[in-house]
């Protein structure tokens, strides 16, 4: 799936360092993000193409170089699709809560005379 | 573009995301007002398909009854601009100028493209968005006034096309289902 291989890249603090920085400035060079990190040309290699094959960094190429660009879609993919349906779902609890004690007065004041 | 110095902000976005549809359904999802409608800012466009051809998209009865209701009329045009290329149903260029407000519209025209690609079991939709000389522009399609409210400071692109996607794939986007 594809929000595994989100979670998972994002389960690293390199590749969130490195979105980081891009989100600070997009386009980025593999030199350039290279220099903000004390690790070999490789190992950022290694985590660009984990967050690329993700889909949370897309590439394109500029002349000879390839710019690295953040891409936010499947965070926010992520977002509509899960936080928001919890979000729905303590609405909707507080909501029943609210039904129920105005269905049910004694109750609320049983419990005002004991405190 | 911005590649030389760490002072220079940003001045091209790309989003990417991958719809379970044809590329045929994404292509009309942009270009049709029948489709635009029901999604994102729901605005209802018109395009001359051929270079040099208009754009122009209006605002849903939605979207201006929310202007009313701040006391910031809608334009009867949203956003202009005219088609650079058009090859259905797989690259779309074309300028953009948003005109919801006025200083961004004094930014001037941007450049759109987006691209449709038919990959393994899905398709690849890419937009690129050139803004150059458009750093307010830019700050509002990234999304970040969508806190803020207010018609029209929706999520940017990212909220756009992922409205798209779940319309696409499940035939209604999470503002219809409200």
């Amino acid at each position: 799936m594809t929000d595994d291989r989100v979670f998972k890249a994002l389960a690293d603090p390199t590749r969130r360092f490195l979105l980081d920085r891009l989100f600070e400035r997009d386009g980025r060079s593999l030199t350039e993000l290279e220099s903000e990190l004390e690790m070999s040309r490789f190992g950022v290699m290694k985590h660009l193409r984990i967050l690329e094959d993700a889909g949370l960094v897309v590439t394109r190429r500029s002349g000879r170089e390839k710019l690295h660009y953040l891409n936010p879609v499947p965070i926010r993919l992520i977002h509509d699709r899960w936080i928001d349906k919890y979000r729905e779902r303590q609405a909707s609890a507080l909501a029943d809560l609210k039904q129920e004690l105005e269905a049910n007065p004694t109750a609320e004041f049983a419990g005002k005379e004991a405190g | 573009m911005s590649t030389t110095t760490g002072t220079q902000v940003q001045t091209t976005q790309v989003y990417r995301v991958y719809i379970k549809a044809t590329p045929q359904a994404i292509w009309d999802a942009i270009t049709r007002p029948e489709w635009t409608l029901r999604y994102g800012y729901t605005s209802s466009v018109e395009y001359d398909l051929r270079p040099g051809g208009a754009y122009r998209a209006r605002p849903s009865d939605a979207m201006r009854e929310a202007g009313d209701a701040m006391g910031l009329p809608t334009p009867d045009v949203i956003v202009d601009g005219e088609v650079v290329e058009a090859v259905p149903p797989r690259r779309l260029v074309q300028t953009w100028r948003l005109l919801m407000d006025p200083e961004i519209a004094a930014e001037g025209f941007t450049r759109l493209t987006y691209e449709i690609d038919p990959v393994r079991d899905s398709t690849r939709l890419t937009v690129t968005h050139e803004l150059e000389g458009a750093p307010k522009l830019a700050l509002m399609v990234s999304g970040a006034h969508e806190d803020e409210g207010g018609p029209g400071a929706g999520g940017g692109w990212a909220w756009i096309l992922s409205e798209l996607k779940t319309l696409l794939e499940t035939g209604s986007s999470f503002q219809t289902e409200g």
